[in-house]
């Protein structure tokens, strides 16, 4: 190991040592750590008052570039922000799928190249298709892969859970397969100049321009800012119950009215929705849309994402995203190690900590709140494990 | 859209090419048996382990590949490389012999390592099923990429030919070589020889016990820790013979991802004989084998087997989810 | 990770119960048992036949679990379904449920066939069951399990909760509320908060009958419910079956708690090895020779069968 390896390594363990400290105060509930018990006692509108410095925060990172954070003079900073922000969106529509309705879907990169297929068919001089606007293509991205998500999922939803997973582990090395394979998709050679959206800078130059980082990264985390909501919703919902029934006990679910079928195929679809929501983004930021870079290991990388963040917490997974994809950039020394590093992260985590960084806290009664305090006269009891913990001796039979 | 479709369907992307397909129909009925029979022996991993544990083994594909480099090494210190030498028979036999039987213990220990690290923690904490997929992708992941760390990069080994095919025999006017013949004809015995050993002996009735009732099994005495690890170490081993015969066929064929779509097609043979049925997986493999050689003849193109191969998988769980002979090594689960 | 945290209940109307008036208590317990009752049409009348089994058979491979069995639910009665170890009792519940398509025969709800229903849908014409093993959602809080049970006749789109249309808010004000009343209904609104992994067996039972309830049955299947109590909790439920079919449902009890089932069932059903070897009165059932043959007849056969 070289000395620049090994100070990467250090610093990244570091990193990753913080974040698993962050997380362990965040999940006592008991006696030391009050800030988990402090946030979940606070209301919405003061999480809220909380939650916007902190946002903004946020949005200003690739203007403010910190130095311990900072991948410069390896990488742009801003776009290496902006690489986190799309891992984060793909994180949080993989958990639709893997943390709340617990099905496992090893493809995922196969709707993300769906997604980028369509922006640069769409938008690239390349594509013999007609052009639209490129913002159009986030939305029309979103209907494809969804259909994509139907597609796949109506045949083998219905089967037992694993072999979802080496279906879709299959789809999403077919869809590579097929652009390699299908002169229109044109393999290799790809598509350039995928479209931007619409803004120029002072001095003329395109404001959405591949180089400029800033602007994509807060477009992205808008997005993000918007899926979170809409996917918080669904959690404190009937569709977020019944999702999280399904993941606990199918058949019990499915006895109690739940009908297992058609929410397990609205999980895949959302999910494979935002997938493809983050592949027009990602190629709209690259401009630049080929075959290289759909492979079954982003696929797995992806799933890391998840796992590391805590399958089932849309805040965890936001983090486990950022996580995944910055490791890359700020270790460099690190980068050709990076998916030794992260499939022995899946496996360690998989036995010394399933909960990921943080564990799954979902809540999934609107108002559910206000129900408690007036029902018995505190918070509920949150599920801080995730899906991945253990079940108890004698549960499993 | 309707504009995007015609697009796509002018193309002249896809031709069937069914003059060669008539041609060739025995020539790729008998290489697909040969691919086929290595399939089976891969599939049989699968099989085993998800009879026993109800585990897909996704790292299995890397228990291949480690065998796969095994014989590589093997062969090479033997004086075997890119350009054929000719020993005599019996050395060249002895030597493939050697080179199988090192195979077979590299992957066999791949399998057992992986179970002991990797499966028997989750295990004792009685970890839900989401846990194992995923831990067996980490663990797949993390040895692909020891390989590719090792080896430096995503570079196949140089070839590394074993003996030139030499014609045997005609059928229906088409050659069988002698490269065929070893393959297919090894790979049966092997998987008849596994076949017996589950269905006559002490130990493979272990095996039958735990895959049909673990906790009855572990009552009657069963030490059900050793049948898992028995399961992992056979899987491994044919696995290992597989890697030997792969390699016959594929030359090239050690790279650090090399047992990734050898892997899918393997399960996809076993889900088509009916996984836990071992002589599932013998049917179902070379079945996979011919269908998805004549994909490629038909289509013109290698790089098609694949999406073939996934096309059957799907189709056979659309229709007989429970493989063309049913499940059996365990219980019928609801 | 069962971190209960052990504190007393700061408040709420669980905490207020102790403090109430008796009117107050009375008062409030009419309203719990308004909001537990069903609101619903059912086709036949009380008195009439509510679910029929016609010769339904159910075969597992050589193994005959059902064999051509019938008989009959009268709507507002409390049936019993009795018979030693293996006779065929969830068998029976796994058949009317869906678990299982009968090899032959039928079962008719409201005199329609259930014919080839998905068990959603068998939820949704109105048999709701619990199970003989608990089978709870273990990471949902207890109101949270009961309210996927009122999910069940709850129309609000994925769309709906999304944009969180005025449907969605309606609906989840009322699943809170008439879950919230079940478990005080159920005596175990107090734990309300905790996971149901972490609550006590007794409580679990209970929450199962609660969350049962929420899908506002027709016809509510209980799978030994008394299993592991005691003579006093045995009481209490009891006590709770007979209020569960005051407020207008219909009980299918499976049970081996004689005592329970002569106290608390209007008619009983009795199978072995799959057949029905008898129906009638409690009083009838006590005094046939075939039930007592079946029961006390072989000495040995309860606990030879029981290790299976
Ligand atoms: N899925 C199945 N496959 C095979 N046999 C089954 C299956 N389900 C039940 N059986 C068998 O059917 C018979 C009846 O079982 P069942 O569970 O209905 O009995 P039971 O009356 O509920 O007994 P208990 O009082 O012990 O609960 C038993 O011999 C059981 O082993
Ligand atoms: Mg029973």
């Amino acid at each position: 190991m070289t000395s620049d390896e090994i100070i990467d390594l250090v610093e990244m363990v570091v990193l990753v040592a913080v974040l698993v400290a962050v997380g362990k105060l965040f999940q006592r509930s008991k006696a030391s750590g009050r800030l988990g018990e402090w946030w979940n006692s606070k209301s919405r509108v003061e999480q809220w008052a909380w939650l916007v410095p902190l946002i903004a925060v946020v949005v200003l990172i690739p203007v403010i570039n910190p130095p311990f954070l900072t991948t410069e003079p390896g990488t742009n900073f801003p776009i290496t922000m902006f690489n986190c922000a799309l891992y984060a969106l793909v994180a949080l529509g993989l958990n639709v799928v893997v943390g709340q309705a617990g099905l496992l879907d090893l493809g995922y990169v196969g709707f993300f190249a769906v997604g980028a297929y369509v922006a640069a068919l769409f938008t690239s001089p390349d594509s013999q298709l007609s052009k639209i606007p490129y913002l159009w293509t986030l939305p029309l991205a979103m209907v494809v892969t969804m259909f994509f998500g139907v597609v796949l999922g109506t045949p083998t939803l219905r089967l037992r859970g694993d072999y979802l997973a080496i279906v879709t582990l299959g789809f999403g090395e077919i869809v590579r397969l097929l652009a390699t394979l299908m002169p229109p998709l044109k393999g290799n050679v790809g598509f350039q100049d995928v479209g931007h959206p619409p803004g120029t800078k002072a001095d003329g130059g395109a404001l959405f321009a591949n180089t400029n980082g800033t602007p994509w990264y807060m477009l992205t985390i808008g997005i993000i800012l918007i899926v979170l909501l809409l996917v918080g919703n669904l959690e404190r919902s009937r569709v977020g119950r019944a999702w999280v029934a399904i993941r606990e006990d199918e058949d019990a679910a499915e006895m109690m009215g739940v009908p297992v079928f058609k929410f397990k195929l609205w999980a895949f679809a959302i999910g494979a929705a935002i997938g493809g929501l983050s592949g027009s983004l990602f190629a709209g930021q690259v401009s630049f849309v080929n075959n290289q870079k759909f492979d079954v290991p982003t696929s797995v990388l992806f799933l890391a994402a998840v796992v590391l963040g805590g399958s089932g917490n849309k805040v965890g997974v936001l983090l486990g995203g950022f996580v995944i994809a910055y490791i890359p950039f700020r270790f460099t020394a690190l980068a050709s190690y990076k998916y030794l590093i992260f499939g022995v992260a899946l496996v360690v985590l998989m036995i010394f900590r399933p909960q990921g960084l943080l564990g799954a806290r979902q809540r999934l009664l609107a108002r559910g709140r206000q129900a408690y305090q007036r029902l018995i006269g505190r918070p509920e009891q949150l599920s801080s494990d995730s899906s991945l913990v253990a079940e108890k001796a004698g549960d499993s039979a | 859209m309707h504009h995007l479709i015609t697009y796509l369907a002018d193309a002249p992307w896809i031709t069937f090419n069914t003059g060669a397909f008539s041609d060739q129909f025995w020539a790729s009925t008998f290489d697909g048996l040969t691919y086929g029979s290595i399939y089976a022996l891969v599939a049989m991993g699968y099989t085993l382990v998800y009879g026993v544990l109800q585990l897909i083994n996704f790292a299995h594909s890397e228990v291949f590949i480690v065998g796969v480099y095994a014989t590589v090494f093997a062969l090479n210190a033997m004086g075997f490389g890119p350009s054929p030498v000719y020993p005599p028979m019996v050395v060249l036999i002895i030597d493939l012999l050697v080179a199988m039987v090192a195979a077979m213990i590299a992957s066999g220990l791949t399998a057992l390592i992986l179970e002991r690290v990797a499966y028997r923690p989750l295990r004792k904490r009685n970890a839900p099923r989401l846990v194992f997929l995923i831990t067996a992708i980490g663990a797949s992941f993390t040895i692909q990429y020891l390989i590719f760390v090792w080896r430096g990069g995503s570079n196949a080994e140089p070839a590394t030919i074993m003996f030139v095919p030499d014609p045997v025999f005609e059928v229906f006017s088409t050659i069988i070589d002698s490269q065929q013949l070893t393959i297919f004809i090894a790979a049966i015995v092997l998987m008849v020889v596994t076949d017996q050993f589950i269905n006559r002996t002490k130990f493979g009735r272990g095996i039958r016990a735990v895959a049909q009732d673990p906790d009855t099994a572990t009552l009657m005495g069963v030490n059900k820790e050793r049948v898992i690890m028995l399961t992992f170490v056979i899987g491994g081993v044919l696995a290992g013979a597989a890697a030997l015969f792969y390699l016959m066929k594929v030359p090239q064929g050690a790279s650090f991802n090399g047992g990734f779509v050898l892997g899918i097609k393997a399960f996809a043979a076993a889900v088509l004989g009916g996984i836990g049925n071992i002589r599932g997986a013998l049917l179902g493999g070379l079945l996979l084998g011919v269908v998805s050689n004549y994909g490629v003849t038909l289509l013109g193109n290698s790089s098609w087997t694949d999406v073939v191969a996934f096309v059957v998988l799907v189709v056979v769980l659309m229709v007989r989810p429970t493989g063309l002979l049913g499940e059996s090594l365990g219980k019928a689960r609801v | 990770m069962s971190d209960t945290p052990e504190v007393e209940p700061e408040g709420g109307i669980v905490a207020e119960l102790e403090h109430m008036t008796e009117a107050e208590r009375a008062a409030h317990e009419a309203e719990v048992a308004e909001a537990v009752a069903p609101d619903r049409e059912i086709a036949v009348e009380v008195g009439d036949t509510l679910l029929e089994l016609r010769d339904v058979t159910m075969r597992f491979g050589g193994l005959v679990a059902m064999d051509s069995v019938s008989f009959s639910i009268k709507r507002g009665e409390i049936l019993g379904l009795i018979g030693p170890n293996g006779a065929g009792k969830t068998t029976c519940f796994n058949a009317m449920t869906g678990v299982y398509r009968p090899t032959s025969g039928q079962v008719l709800l409201e005199d329609r066939p259930l014919g080839r229903a998905k068990r959603h849908q068998i939820t949704h014409r109105g048999i709701a069951r619990t199970f003989q093993n608990i089978r709870l959602f273990g990471e949902m809080t207890a109101l949270e399990n009961v309210v996927v049970g009122a999910d069940a006749r709850h129309q609000t789109s994925v769309v709906g909760a999304l944009l969180r249309l005025p449907r969605h808010h309606r609906e989840e004000r009322e699943a809170i509320d008439r879950a919230m009343a079940l478990l005080e209904f159920m005596g175990i609104a107090d734990r309300a908060a905790d996971k149901a992994k972490n609550l006590p067996y007794g409580y679990q039972r209970r929450l199962e009958i609660a969350r049962a309830l929420a899908t506002e049955p027709k016809l509510l299947c209980l799978d030994e419910p008394a299993a592991g109590f005691n003579p006093a909790e045995k009481d209490e439920l009891m006590g709770l079956i007979r209020k569960i079919r005051d407020d207008g449902y219909t009980v299918l009890l499976i049970e081996h708690d004689m005592r329970l089932v002569m106290g608390v069932t209007d008619r009983i059903v009795v199978l072995e090895f799959g057949k029905k070897i008898a129906e009638g009165l409690p009083a009838e059932i006590r005094d046939n020779p075939a039930v007592i043959a079946a029961y006390l007849g072989v000495p040995d056969e309860e606990d030879t069968d029981g290790a299976a």
